[in-house]
């Protein structure tokens, strides 16, 4: 028996492979950092028109048992989404990696390379459909991520990050094979719609525990990739050890493809078994919530805030399928609001998250790790309108206007859990999304502070490409209030409390003081992929239909 | 007139946007402009109140045939003058979907003159450390907020607009604030966030429940959709976030600190319009649409509402500072407002209504009285001040006037308001109601006793130092200016306070009637 491969439903794949060999190529032929970054974004952008061109014909279906509907591979609606989704997040990423690439340290060539390695896993992810491809898929999107987490050289925390992430990502791994394998013994199928059949129809599977422990099995190592409480440990140290571009595309695009895999696992193939899955998910997202918020009000440097609201927003990601763990958020019309309230969220949680993130990179030098919050200190007065961008995205993220598309992903979420009946729940995501505002008002705050009391060479003279004061959205922009008194913070470094690892990192690349490691003048494709995103936030924030009607394709299985 | 509907929104955000942009230089002039926007704000409110779609039949009708069109349907008790509806993002139940009506216009009214007064005021003053256009902004933004708020029939537009606020006057507080300010600003904003979020699930609970987010229908199903303890539910998450912006007593810490470290313009917006977000929202998103839940949480809040009066008098009684005197003053303001609310009769509801606009006015002068006071003074301890009347008779003056109506003296704005909460309270009749409107009576004689004896501190008997060094003693004319509308006011409202209440008696009357038929 041969199977038929369908090559032009694999098209979108072949793309985003042949953009990472371009650019390996391309680093060997011709060795200019300009030239391997634009070929990878014209590869990545390729590989977004060819996703949507591909999806907007009819259904495809390639690697098929033949003789059975069970594929592996299946090009629609949905897949087409998150192809679109991870190219355009690679993309971003390629035009914040500028910076970080021109320093020696960050070979450009075996980054663009891995950063495309990356994205193929992405899309690939998007279009599988049985369970051996979906982890496959991951893993696809992740190997390259401990590379390129490891990629500073010269530092100590980037090697430490790289290695926890590589030591907690085999063990997930690990961890999720063997729940498939153990669906596989009980069930006899790893194809999505075939082991939804298989457990609707064999009801006597419930008297076996090992199903029910399979099933949570494959849960428990997905939760990993989205960084869930309890398996969220790894995220801070590689988010503040990798490079500044790195840690956004972990925060997203690796998210992204957790939350993608999760959705796929529980609705499509575990959609019988969802008594069984939703408590499961209920406690991730209650617990990952708030132990995300909680441990981020601690948080002394600026890219492990950021990790621990990342790892918060996870929380709020899985919650609407937190409602699967009561009956009535398990009917249809309940299922179909969940999935679409967690896409949609996960959609203008990514486009907050890269502007935050490209805010951070705009506003440091080079390979710089993201450093203290107090070296941000004033930054929004000497650079408005990367300030204005990075309140924008806070507050956003906060859930408050102007950045009204976290405000109404905040509405999504709590709209579906009481849709869904489980109002306990949308209770804990309002309380968390008040504790959450805590620490985004309190960096929003240093970007605006004066000069601390304690001496410090005054910044560069930098010059924003933009007049000089802030235009509103951006409420209280410019604002002037009195230098803090000299205890306010502590200066020794905290370590992390959610770490069981003892050493704090030593960044030698990173020197304390705020001038050395700030941005002069911001690099045009960093301004440019910023302007992007805010914009782009911006209009989703005034129709966030557009955003729940692109959510609502996701649900055309 | 919807053109009005849209402009008294578009104008304070079109300016509150073009006064950010101008440059430093021209601070003096982006205040101007932003004033200008404020006054044609005004103009715009007030246009509302012209060519008023006439009120359709009694709302005893049928509650369930009841607001089946789209809007102003006849016999919902919600028939705005003017309506706007348009679609904004059908998968969050959302429509831009404005109206206007007698119970809302004096808010709206009031809102926009208090912003007008206060942009004006900052032409003249700018709070430390300057950059007066950007408060200006701020300001205008405030304004959209709190108007949008009042004119929405969405319930998920009513909760866009209650959130818009909460940054601009955390920045407001936090900037230009006094030396307490960044506290104060913490505690305001994260303590109103948690009243808005439960807010949030209230609201999503009743769409869950009955599938429309339509005020205009819910109020005319009056609860029908959802079971009773649905409703109780939805109106206790209501209550509590309501109760946090209003606020009522015991979630009203936030408040002393707040309006204290606020600067005078912001004081005065915080405490004339800010508040009554929370009491409009209660008459009208949680009693118009859980009315059943209204009825079953009513005597709780009563009895809260009454200790929000007696504790805010009693702490109002050992304040030694000018500014949180008159904060807790606020406190048992609301709890008389809420006692209104919470007798669910037509007397207490338009009580309500109009202890509302009062205490806008009448607080809102006291705000700007202290911060005058405190500029010229430099302080606002009332120990270090005696004798304002020697020194500054005018400002005394007016101090005296705005006291006296604050405590309720008949012929002023706040005598309304005061006397019929209580009357409201005894028209309910029973055991408990008629001991809340005795404690509440007790509360108004203490009420009094607080005004007069900071008159006593500050404007009577010798001239303390800090008095006694005045430099500037005469008013000047843009406070002249600023206040004159806020004191015309108060006596013209005293007196005919039907300018105010007449245009809710249809509203309130078929609100209450829906109260009375409604979801049994």
């Amino acid at each position: 028996m041969v199977q038929t491969v369908d090559h032009v439903a694999l098209l979108p794949a072949y793309v985003a492979a042949g953009t990472a060999l371009l650019a390996l190529l391309l680093d060997l032929a011709a060795g200019r950092r300009g030239a391997v970054l634009g070929a990878t974004a014209l590869g990545a952008a390729a590989t977004a028109v060819t996703a949507v061109v591909v999806g907007s014909g009819a259904d495809r279906d390639t690697f098929c048992v033949p003789g059975t509907s069970a594929c592996s591979y299946r090009v629609d609606d949905t897949g087409a989404l998150v192809a679109v989704l991870f190219a355009g997040l690679t993309l971003a990423v390629l035009a914040l990696s500028v910076p970080a690439t021109r320093v020696a340290a960050v070979p450009p060539g075996e980054y663009a390379f891995l950063l495309a390695c990356s994205m193929t896993g992405g899309v690939v992810l998007g279009y599988s459909r049985d369970l051996i491809s979906l982890i496959v898929a991951v893993e696809t999107l992740t190997l390259p991520l401990f590379v390129l987490v490891g990629l500073r050289r010269r530092t100590a925390a980037s090697a430490e990050g790289a290695v926890t992430f590589f030591v907690v990502s085999v063990v997930a791994t690990a961890v999720t094979l063997l729940g498939a394998a153990l669906l596989y013994a009980v069930t006899g199928a790893v194809h999505f719609n075939a082991l939804r059949t298989a457990l609707a129809e064999q009801a006597q599977l419930r008297d076996v525990p090992l199903a029910a422990a399979a099933v949570v099995l494959v849960l428990v190592g997905l939760a990993f990739k989205v960084a869930a409480v309890p398996f969220h440990a790894w995220a801070p140290a590689a988010y503040d050890g990798a490079p500044l571009p790195v840690a956004a595309y972990l925060s997203t695009a690796s998210k992204l493809g957790g939350v993608v895999a999760i959705l796929y696992v529980a609705v499509a193939a575990l959609r019988p078994w969802l008594d069984v899955a939703g408590p499961a998910l209920a406690a991730f997202a209650v617990l990952t919530m708030t132990v995300g918020n909680l441990v981020a009000l601690r948080q002394r440097r600026m890219v492990r805030l950021l990790a621990w609201s990342s790892v918060a927003q996870a929380g709020y990601i899985i919650a609407p399928l937190g409602a699967f763990a009561v009956a009535s958020g398990r009917t249809d019309d309940a299922l179909a609001l969940a999935v679409a309230a967690t896409v949609a969220y996960v959609v203008f949680y990514v486009l907050l998250e890269l502007g935050a993130f490209g805010a951070v990179v705009a506003l440091r030098r080079g390979d710089a790790d993201g450093g203290e919050i107090e070296d941000y200190r004033g930054a929004a007065r000497r650079h408005p309108w990367v300030g204005a961008a990075f309140v924008l995205a806070l507050v956003g993220l906060a859930g408050l206007p102007p950045g009204l598309a976290g405000l109404f992903a905040k509405v999504v979420v709590v709209r579906s859990l009481l849709g869904g009946g489980a109002g306990w729940l949308a209770v804990v995501v309002a309380l968390n999304a008040v504790v959450g505002l805590a620490y985004y008002v309190r960096v929003a705050g240093v970007l605006f502070a004066g000069p601390a009391s304690a001496p410090a060479p005054a910044p560069a003279a930098a010059h924003a490409p933009a007049a000089a004061s802030a235009v509103a959205p951006a409420p209280g922009s410019a604002a002037v209030p009195p230098s803090r008194p000299a205890s306010a913070t502590p200066v020794a470094p905290t370590p992390d409390t959610g770490l069981t690892q003892a050493p704090v990192p030593v960044s030698v690349s990173a020197p304390v003081s705020a001038a050395a490691g700030s941005a002069g003048r911001v690099a045009w494709p960093v301004a440019a992929a910023l302007a992007a995103v805010t914009l782009a936030a911006l209009i989703v924030g005034f129709a966030p239909q557009l955003v729940l009607d692109a959510a609502a394709l996701a649900l055309s299985r | 007139m919807t053109a009005a509907l849209v402009a008294v929104l578009a104008i304070p955000a079109l300016g509150a946007v073009l006064v950010a942009a101008m440059p430093a230089q021209a601070d003096r002039a982006a205040r101007m402009v932003g004033t200008f926007a404020a006054g044609a704000a005004l103009l715009a409110a007030l246009l509302l109140g012209l060519d008023r779609t006439a009120w359709t039949g009694p709302a005893a009708a049928d509650p369930g045939t009841a607001g089946t069109q789209p809007g102003g349907a006849g016999g919902s008790p919600v028939q705005p003058w003017h309506e706007l509806d348009l679609a904004w993002a059908p998968g969050l139940d959302l429509r831009f979907h404005l109206g206007v009506d007698g119970i809302s216009y004096p808010l709206v009214v009031l809102t926009a003159l208090l912003t007008l007064l206060c942009c004006g005021y900052t032409l003249w003053n700018v709070p430390a450390p300057g950059r007066g256009r950007l408060l200006v902004a701020l300001l205008l933004v405030i304004e959209v907020g709190i108007t949008g708020t009042f004119l929405a029939l969405d319930l998920v537009l009513f909760f866009v607009f209650f959130e818009v606020v909460l940054l601009p006057m955390f920045a407001v507080i936090a900037v230009w604030g006094g030396p307490g300010r960044r506290h104060a600003a913490r505690k305001f904003v994260l303590y109103t966030l948690f009243g808005s979020v439960l807010l949030l699930v209230g609201i999503f609970t009743v769409v869950a429940a009955t599938g429309t987010a339509d005020l205009v229908r819910l109020t005319a199903d009056a609860g029908s959709g959802m079971s009773r303890t649905t409703q109780l539910l939805a109106f206790t998450l209501l209550a509590i976030g309501f109760a946090v912006k209003s606020p009522l007593w015991p979630l009203h810490t936030w408040l002393p600190d707040a309006h204290t470290e606020a600067p005078t313009v912001g004081s005065v917006v915080l405490a004339g319009v800010l508040l009554k977000m929370g009491t409009y929202g209660l008459i009208r998103v949680a009693v118009g649409v859980a009315p059943d839940g209204a009825e079953r949480a009513a005597p709780t809040l009563g009895v809260l509402a009454v200790a929000a009066i007696i504790v805010g008098s009693l702490v109002c009684l050992a304040q030694t500072e000018l500014k949180r005197l008159i904060a807790y003053s606020s406190v048992g303001h609301m709890g008389f407002v809420l006692l209104g609310i919470a007798t669910l009769n037509a007397t207490g509801l338009q009580a309500a209504l109009i202890g509302n606009i009062a205490h806008g006015i009448i607080t809102g002068l006291l705000f700007f009285l202290a911060g005058a006071i405190k500029d010229r003074a430099h302080t606002g301890d009332l120990v270090r001040l005696g004798g304002l009347r020697e020194t500054a008779p005018g400002l005394a003056g007016v101090l005296g006037f705005a006291a006296i109506a604050s405590l309720g003296l008949p012929g002023l704005a706040g005598f309304w308001g005061e006397a019929f909460a209580v009357v409201a309270a005894f028209r309910v009749g029973g055991p408990l109601w008629t001991v809340l409107g005795i404690v509440a009576a007790l509360g108004g004689a203490l009420t009094a006793a607080y005004f007069l004896r900071l008159l006593r501190k500050v404007t009577h008997g010798p001239a303390a130092p800090a008095v006694a060094g005045i430099t500037a003693p005469r008013l000047a004319p843009a406070e002249l200016v600023a206040w004159a509308p806020l004191v015309v006011l108060a006596l013209v409202v005293g007196l005919l306070p039907a300018l105010v209440i007449g245009m809710a008696a249809d509203p309130v009357t078929a609100l209450v009637t829906t109260l009375a038929t409604g979801s049994r």
